[in-house]
């Protein structure tokens, strides 16, 4: 266990002290110039309106909600995959109906037009 | 050693789970419940269920807090009215919590007896995912039916 | 329990391996502007060093001597905290990569890679959900329109291209039989590769890797005629540094891992037969495997200089009509073949 995963705290630990080192140095030698117009969000150069936080198109929530369906589908299907010669064809058969089950509804979702992302 | 580990997770676990309920910023808040899940996935790894850990980054914290993080992103609500609550609304919900955590300790100490799984259980999981929960595992299948037809619900009645 | 020797050799392994992903990356960056000058028929950078051979490090200098600019609006904290989880996440990935074959120091069995974990493709899965967060949270905190905007694009993308990903890596698990990414080249000595038994596999792999990578021709998130810079439109000086070095770690460490799960990784074919020392072979296998990275490399850049970029609906479109049925039908059909035989 330690041979295992004391090198990936040590790699976490190395890629960390690399990043904050970054990021502390480039803040402290780099030079600091306050300005209201450079600090103000850049909008093609006309002044900016309000700000970014305004609600927006629902259509990538069901985006985020299908990959959460098929990541969760996939992560069914590893175990499976180690071990589906001992499964045999039951195993298959019933990954076979799960599939399709999932597959179904992925159907129902594209003839209803939510991937087309067009008005 | 790994004694060591397991109080530095918990008390990560325990001091982001606060720090969820505790942010006024629900970014901040998803942030804290990602490390949360994260030294959980921690705990996992010291009992040897590695698949577990992996399970629990893949699905919780890389897809799930995903979708959470895009809601909030998506919403954007700004002007949230500030909840004003009484005093006994804090007295009855901390009795409440306190009558639950007090349940659960008592009950998990006697019973929580941590020891590592082993290397590898892909195969256990497999066999019985595929030969005894088989009915329950496709039975998932319809539940995830039931959620597409609810994103289509959501995404039509724009 | 504390095996001294174990803890240098790794240590120095770890600092090797940082030291040749960064390396490789900053002078990928010079390639990338080498070879896009040759495509278009100009000469490219020459004024740092000879060749413009010191360009990487001119480069790197001038971000970290820039201005850090925070915007008034960013909410602070997290517009420092996007591009380090995005660099965090592209350098953690080297762990479970086998650069070469064992080698025979002193006594002691070297073996070249950080750490073998045996769920290592679940681990590289979980990294590449995890780089979703860098981009996601840099963008928000911007608080810039057109870094939100890009913000929900490129994360819609790359959720939509990872479960392609995660389908094509199931049916190359159900050929391979393991989750060790060291075990997975093991098992392809000589010219049997994972490639001749996963073509198609490897097809919608490697249009994953284009994707999750935000390289053209899905370089969307980054799309400069109608999104600005993208989600790192209000970012300067080392933190837009980290961004883009980050996506150049990627395309080094996916060119890796593509190596290793369809290309053999460091298995060199016909070495075994000429009776070479071991170590001999190891130093052959690494230079071998680093030959194959830079094909791949190479490939990237070639297809930037060649293609247009897609619209939007279309890369939605292929992603989740195109690649997930067939990465689906790809896995069942692989399942079928490999229990009739």
């Amino acid at each position: 266990m330690f041979t295992v995963y004391f090198p990936l705290l040590m790699l976490l630990g190395a890629v960390l002290l690399f990043v904050v080192a970054t990021m502390a140095l480039t803040h402290l030698v780099g030079p600091k110039r306050a300005s209201v117009h450079k600090h103000e969000a850049f909008e093609c150069g006309i002044p900016s309106q309000g700000d970014a936080r305004t609600p927006f198109s629902v259509q990538y929530f069901v985006i985020a909600i299908l990959f959460v369906l098929f990541d969760v589908e996939i992560i069914f299907l590893y175990p499976w995959a180690m071990e589906f010669r001992s499964l045999g064809w039951t195993g298959f058969f019933e990954v076979a109906l799960f599939t399709s089950v999932v597959c179904l509804g992925f159907f129902y979702i594209y003839r209803h037009r939510l991937f087309s992302f067009k008005k | 050693m790994s004694d060591i580990f397991f109080w530095v997770f918990s008390v990560m676990a325990v001091v982001s789970a606060l720090s969820v309920v505790l942010n006024r910023n629900p970014i901040y808040s998803v942030l804290s419940l990602i490390v949360c899940f994260f030294s959980i996935a921690g705990h996992y790894v010291l009992m040897g269920a590695l698949f577990l850990c992996a399970v629990h980054i893949v699905v919780y914290a890389g897809a799930i807090m995903v979708l959470f993080l895009f809601v909030i992103m998506l919403m954007n609500l700004k002007d949230v009215p500030e909840f004003v609550s009484k005093w006994w609304h804090f007295g009855a919900a901390g009795a409440a919590v306190a009558a639950m955590v007090f349940g659960l300790a008592t009950h998990l100490f006697q019973s929580y007896n941590p020891r590592v799984i082993g290397d590898m259980q892909l195969k256990p999981i497999a066999q019985a995912l595929f030969t005894t929960y088989a009915v329950p595992f496709e039975l998932s299948a319809i539940l995830f039916l039931s959620a597409v037809i609810g994103v289509v619900a959501l995404g039509k009645s724009e | 329990m504390f095996d001294f020797f174990f803890i240098i050799e790794k240590l120095i392994l770890i600092s090797a391996v940082l030291g040749i992903t960064l390396f490789i990356a900053a002078y990928s960056t010079l390639a990338e502007r080498k070879l896009a000058a040759f495509f278009q028929d100009r000469i490219g950078p020459d004024r740092a060093g000879p060749f413009g051979l010191l360009q990487p490090l001119a480069d790197g200098l001038k971000f970290l001597f820039k201005e850090a600019i925070i915007p008034a609006k960013a909410d602070r904290f997290l517009f420092v905290l996007g591009p380090s989880l995005s660099m965090l996440a592209a350098c953690m990935a080297c762990a479970v990569i086998p650069w070469g074959p064992d080698l025979m120091l002193f006594g002691r069995t070297v073996a070249l890679q950080i750490t073998d974990l045996s769920v290592g493709l679940l681990y590289l899965f979980g990294l590449v959900s995890f780089g979703v967060y860098g981009v996601m949270i840099g963008g928000w905190a911007s608080n810039n329109k057109y870094s939100l905007l890009s913000t929900i694009r490129a994360s819609s993308q790359m959720i939509s291209y990872e479960l392609a990903m995660g389908l094509s890596l199931i049916a190359l698990v159900l050929t391979t039989g393991t989750l060790s990414i060291r075990e997975i080249v093991l098992g392809q000595p000589g010219w049997h590769w994972n490639i001749l038994a996963q073509p198609l596999g490897f097809m919608i792999f490697i249009v994953c890797a284009f994707a999750e990578t935000n390289r053209v021709p899905f370089d969307l998130p980054e799309c400069e005629t109608e999104l600005v810079g993208g989600y790192h439109t209000e970012y300067s000086g080392m933190q837009l540094g980290f961004y883009l070095f980050a996506e150049y770690i990627n395309m080094f460490i996916s060119s890796a891992v593509m190596t290793c799960l369809y290309f053999g990784g460091f298995q060199m074919p016909f070495i075994a037969s000429l009776g070479l020392p071991q170590n001999v072979v190891a130093l052959f296998g690494v230079v071998f495997f680093f030959v194959k990275i830079l094909m791949f490399l190479f490939l990237f850049i070639w297809i930037r200089w060649t293609l247009p970029r897609f619209r939007y609906d279309q890369l939605m479109r292929l992603g989740w009509t195109g690649l997930i049925p067939l990465a689906i039908i790809n896995l069942l059909a692989t399942a079928v073949f490999q229990l009739c035989n």
